[in-house]
């Protein structure tokens, strides 16, 4: 004991001093500030989204269309990652040594701890032997996910396909999407979105610092389940679809069929189409580039993007509204000398006949272009109105048959075709003073008129059922319930009473079984079919070949228009295709002499075209010097002076 | 020190609440490590691979090395302090040389599976022969030859350990000044002098140094205007002011060029002029996470998940402090805390009762240490002093750390035991 005895206070003081502190500030952090405790959960807690099943889309009949398939991604941890043989490694994934380092870097640039794509889509068959040898590579981690998969390779453009989201589509999505999920971009893919890609699940996981997962968290009772998407029956059946896209290989046009009592689409071809599988996995980027580049187009959706001055079919239009516009009825004859005279006499349009005194029945039987004249001229001259209005009741009254507008198909990118306002032709004439004889091409549905092959389809449709018709779409049941959409439940009046149907429906009849008519040859033995052929002009060179048609002719169960460019005359190539699918599809077997039949599949009516951006599009094709020049998507607009002057 | 010291079998005057506390903070720490390394899918409390499995082995050894520390004679202590200190700077040299790398720091001497760390068993050298050399003096007047020596006796061990360098470790040693108070070599006002040190330092790096000056500038003239009257105390204030910025202005020097940047780093963390999560602050960070988010119960025994999912980094050995505060909550942390209060507490008072100056400047050694690493280990786990790797004596992992502090503890222990029989 000493003098300095009293310091020992003094330094227990400070003792206690500093322990206060120190309890004081963990009295703090413990018990006042509560956003420890919100970041220790934070850390610990990692929501791990599960990824739903895409929806699956079946056909009317119920076979599968688009169904999904498992693939596999590999991940890897590089931190995690050992000595490895990385040469098996490489073989079993396909990929060289190169690729092996390029990978591994990208990885590690991500982040050391957190797993990363290697490898994706990995197919079921590499995975298996994959998967043998996995425990050899510490660090690599196989995630499954599905693709979609196309067992019959079939319908490509009607079903679509799905990518990547980009950042505008998550943007739009306000959140919903993220980096790395896939989006429906076309098609039933792309209109069906919503009901397809389903409900992401959430799992709470318990994660160290080096985001290695931990376990589950509280029993999961946080997690929520993915809900998978809604499955979707399509109206399309199969087998006509499928044999209508092998009738049309090598051929550029679309078959459109429609089942008149409901709208639902039968068949949607676009030719060429591609196999829906090119669009998954790890090709997809080349072939997509491919696709994109291919002179023929494949992307287009013809059956809704082409569009074609429509030819004969719109006889039957005009057969009908003027029969409702009560400018004609059944029993109108007009004398057929071998073309229709107007503008003073100076100017004919010409028939390929001189039939003489021609009927209604007879007219869209022998397709007379004189008798449209005529009945045209009276709609728009002699209805006691300025021409101007008379052209646009005309027109009105033709727009009910779904021309110049979109049908609203549950697909996107329809086009609404053309039909021009009487706007059109006052700014082309400079004054209001034009008559008939200005746009007579219109009355056979030629000039500046542009009909897609589906409103073809639909005219059809609107025919077969004597005077109405459901808009027509792709899916006709969604989910467990079969939920149709209600816009396609009903039913669109076209505008002319079911009696002026009668003769037109005798005309069309007419022609496809009557000896002498434009599709006797394509007749089909026990059923009555309606149709037609028809050429819908093209300025660029062969004209395309048309046939529309419904049958039987009473309750009548599919209406379809096929179209095939550049193919010339429509009986020789549309007919026997809209013939053998109307067959198979009403009596399951084809009767068709088996010549034409091999005529039809053989047939190459590919324009020759130079392969412009890429040399190995069609590596087997001879090249030709003609440039491609017959997009359909570039309407034919005809100045009908021009056109009546050739006709002289 | 004159007097003969008879040897003495420890017995009832061991001091057994000083063991008991000892025990204690072994045992707490022994549960805390097998928290901070639990891995559910591998249970098993005597795996001699774990953290834990081995800290048994340290504390099973600790205690032997205790009973053993109470048999000998407890003048061998004294007389083998300068040879023990010899051996020990030999050892801090070796260090330099053959010493393994660990964190940054060459520290560690490896033998067979374990790694000796000299500069744990510096502190007991150096303990004991500072209370040597002092307790020679004690009858003189303090003077400053004396206190010169035992600076130097200190200084020269926490010169070879800045060398490795292990920063905190040397900073330690500085709790000494302790002693030097309490034994009149240095005088109330300097060390009220040497906190202000330490605030202004801590001060001119948090805020800029032209605010500090501006502060303390206002603060004197405040001070001459009150003492307006007393031309002395204003000359004083103004010679104060003038040290004081002479003395941010070298502490802004020192920061930039003898710190290294490691340490400004996290200097700089601490001090919110870094605001890095992922980088320096990460341990910190997730250490206030951890201790915060114990709430005043805590979450229970391996129930922490910052704990278990290793979010804290060091967690067996200088964070520690991050399982019981997440796991025991508050309530645990304030009983650790007052177990180590409790111990210093009791450790001054063994101090003042010893007879001999000797044991007195050693027990006040001790505490000094043990004050140092409480404070600064605890204090850097909930972000109040900067983040310098020293262990939580007793209940950090590592066999240096528990055995140096044991053997200091149970040195001063028997010279406690023995104090009856210095006559």
């Amino acid at each position: 004991m000493n003098s300095f005895f009293a310091r020992k206070y003094i330094i227990q003081g400070i003792f206690i001093a500093v322990a206060i502190i120190i309890a004081a500030r963990l009295f703090y952090l413990q018990l006042v500030d509560n956003s420890y405790l919100l970041s220790a959960n934070n850390n610990v807690l990692r929501k791990v989204v599960i990824y739903p099943a895409r929806g699956v889309i079946l056909d009317r009949k119920g076979q599968v269309l688009v169904q999904n398939e498992p693939v596999y991604d590999l991940l890897v941890t590089p931190r995690e990652v050992q000595e490895l043989d990385t040469a098996l490694l490489c073989e079993l994934i396909g990929i060289d040594r190169a690729g092996f380092e390029k990978r591994m870097t990208t990885a590690r640039n991500y982040s050391p701890y957190k797993a990363s794509q290697f490898e994706k889509q990995i197919p079921a068959s590499a995975y298996a032997r994959l998967q043998e040898h996995l425990y050899k590579f510490r660090g690599f981690y196989v995630q499954n996910r599905t693709v979609r998969n196309y067992p019959d390779s079939a319908a490509a453009q009607f079903l679509g396909y799905i990518q990547e989201v980009n950042d505008r589509d998550i943007e739009r999505s306000n959140g919903f999407y993220r980096p790395g999920d896939y989006i429906g971009a076309s098609g039933v893919e792309s209109a069906y979105e919503e009901l397809l890609r389903g409900q992401r699940g959430v799992k709470n996981v318990m994660v160290d610092a080096f985001n290695r997962p931990q376990g589950v968290f509280a029993e999961g009772k946080y997690d929520t389940v993915a809900v998978a998407g809604d499955e979707l029956i399509s109206s399309l059946d199969k087998e006509i679809q499928v044999l209508a896209e092998k009738l049309m290989k090598n051929k550029i046009g679309s078959v459109v069929a429609i089942e008149p009592s409901t709208g639902e689409i039968l068949a949607f071809v676009s030719s060429p189409g591609y196999d829906p599988n090119m669009m998954v996995g790890r090709e997809r980027g080349n072939n997509y580039m491919e696709l994109l580049y291919n002179p023929y187009k494949p992307m287009f959706i013809r059956p809704i993007q082409a569009q074609y001055p429509p030819g004969s079919i719109f006889k039957v239009v005009s057969a009908l509204t003027a029969q409702q516009a009560g400018m004609i009825d059944e029993h109108t004859v007009f004398n057929c000398p071998g073309g229709y005279r107007y503008g003073g006499g100076r100017a004919i349009m010409r028939c390929t006949h001189v039939d003489g005194p021609t009927s209604l029945v007879k007219s869209i039987q022998r397709s007379c272009n004189t008798y449209y004249g005529y009945t045209y001229a009276r709609m728009i001259d002699q209805r006691n109105m300025p021409s101007t209005k008379a052209y646009g009741a005309w027109r009105e009254a033709i727009m009910k048959f779904g021309i110049g507008q979109s049908l609203g198909i549950d697909l996107p990118g329809e086009k609404d075709g053309l039909l021009p306002t009487a706007d059109f032709y006052t700014k082309r004439y400079g004054n209001d003073r034009w008559g008939s004889g200005f746009n007579i091409s219109l009355s056979i549905g030629q000039g500046e008129m542009g009909v897609t092959p589906l409103q073809m389809a639909n005219i059809m449709a609107i025919v077969a059922n004597r005077g109405f018709y459901y808009r027509p779409h792709l899916i006709k049941g969604i989910g467990e319930r079969k939920i149709v959409k209600p816009e396609f439940a009903e039913k669109v009046f076209a505008g002319v009473d079911e009696k002026y149907y009668e003769p037109v429906i005798e005309g069309l009849s007419r022609a496809v079984n009557v000896a002498g008519g434009t599709g006797y040859s394509v007749r089909i033995a026990d059923i009555e079919m309606c149709g037609k052929t028809g050429t819908a002009q093209n300025p660029h060179g062969a004209d395309h070949a048309v046939f529309f048609a419904f049958a039987p002719r009473e309750n009548p169960k599919i209406a379809l228009a096929v179209v095939v460019e550049n193919a010339g005359y429509g009986g020789t190539w549309a007919g026997p295709i809209a013939s053998m699918l109307v067959e198979k599809y009403l009596k399951d077997t084809i009767t068709l002499p088996q010549y034409i039949q091999d005529r039809i599949y053989k047939a190459d009516l590919l324009p020759k075209v130079e392969t412009e951006r890429r040399e190995t599009v069609q590596a087997g094709k001879p090249k030709h010097s003609t440039p491609a020049r017959h997009h359909a998507d570039e309407i034919a607009f005809v100045d009908h002076q021009s056109r009546a002057r050739r006709n002289e | 020190m004159n007097n003969p010291q008879r040897n003495k079998f420890f017995s009832g005057n061991v001091d057994w609440f000083t063991v008991l506390l000892w025990l204690l903070l072994c045992l707490i720490g022994w549960f805390n490590i097998h928290a901070a390394v639990f891995d559910p899918d591998n249970p098993g409390i005597f795996n001699v691979n774990t953290n834990y499995g081995k800290q048994s082995i340290y504390i099973f050894s600790a205690l032997i090395l205790a009973l053993a520390i109470l048999v000998v004679d407890a003048k061998f202590y004294s007389s083998i302090s300068p040879v023990f200190y010899g051996i020990t700077l030999l050892l801090l040299v070796a260090v330099l040389i053959v010493g393994r790398n660990v964190g940054g720091n060459q520290a560690w001497i490896p033998i067979g599976s374990f790694r000796l760390q000299p500069s744990e068993f510096a502190k007991l050298a150096t303990c004991l022969l500072l209370a040597r050399y002092l307790s020679n003096h004690s009858n003189k007047t303090p003077n400053l030859k004396t206190l010169i020596t035992g600076a130097a006796i200190i200084l020269l061990p926490v010169a070879l350990v800045m060398l490795q360098p292990d920063t905190g470790s040397a900073l330690a040693f500085f709790a000494l000044v302790f002693v030097f108070y309490r034994e009149g070599y240095i005088s109330g006002p300097w060390m009220l002098l040497g906190g202000l040190a330490i605030l202004l330092f801590v001060l001119t790096l948090a805020f800029s140094q032209w605010t500090v000056i501006l502060v303390i500038g206002i603060l004197c003239g405040l001070g001459c205007y009150y003492f307006r009257k007393k031309r002395k105390i204003i000359a004083n204030l103004a010679v104060l002011f003038v040290l004081c910025s002479a003395y941010v202005f070298s502490v802004e020097f020192v920061y930039e060029n003898v710190l290294q940047s490691h340490q400004r780093n996290r200097i700089d963390v601490i001090l919110g002029k870094i605001d890095d999560p992922r980088g320096q602050g990460y341990n910190l960070n997730q250490s206030m996470i951890a201790i915060g988010s114990g709430q005043f119960w805590g979450k229970g025994y391996l129930q922490g998940t910052q704990t278990k999912y290793n979010f804290v980094p060091e967690q067996s050995t200088d964070f520690i402090f991050c399982t019981v505060g997440e796991e025991w909550g508050f309530v645990g942390s304030m009983v650790v805390i007052g177990i180590y209060l409790t111990l210093l507490l009791r450790i001054i008072n063994i101090a003042e009762r010893q007879r001999t100056a000797f044991a007195r400047i050693y027990a006040y050694g001790v505490a000094s240490f043990l004050f140092f690493h409480f404070a600064i280990n605890i204090g850097m786990t909930i972000g109040i002093v900067p983040i310098i790797g020293i262990p939580l004596p007793f209940i950090s992992y590592g066999g240096s750390s528990l055995w140096s502090f044991t053997i200091l503890l149970f040195i001063m222990l028997k010279f406690d035991s023995n104090r009856k029989g210095i006559a």
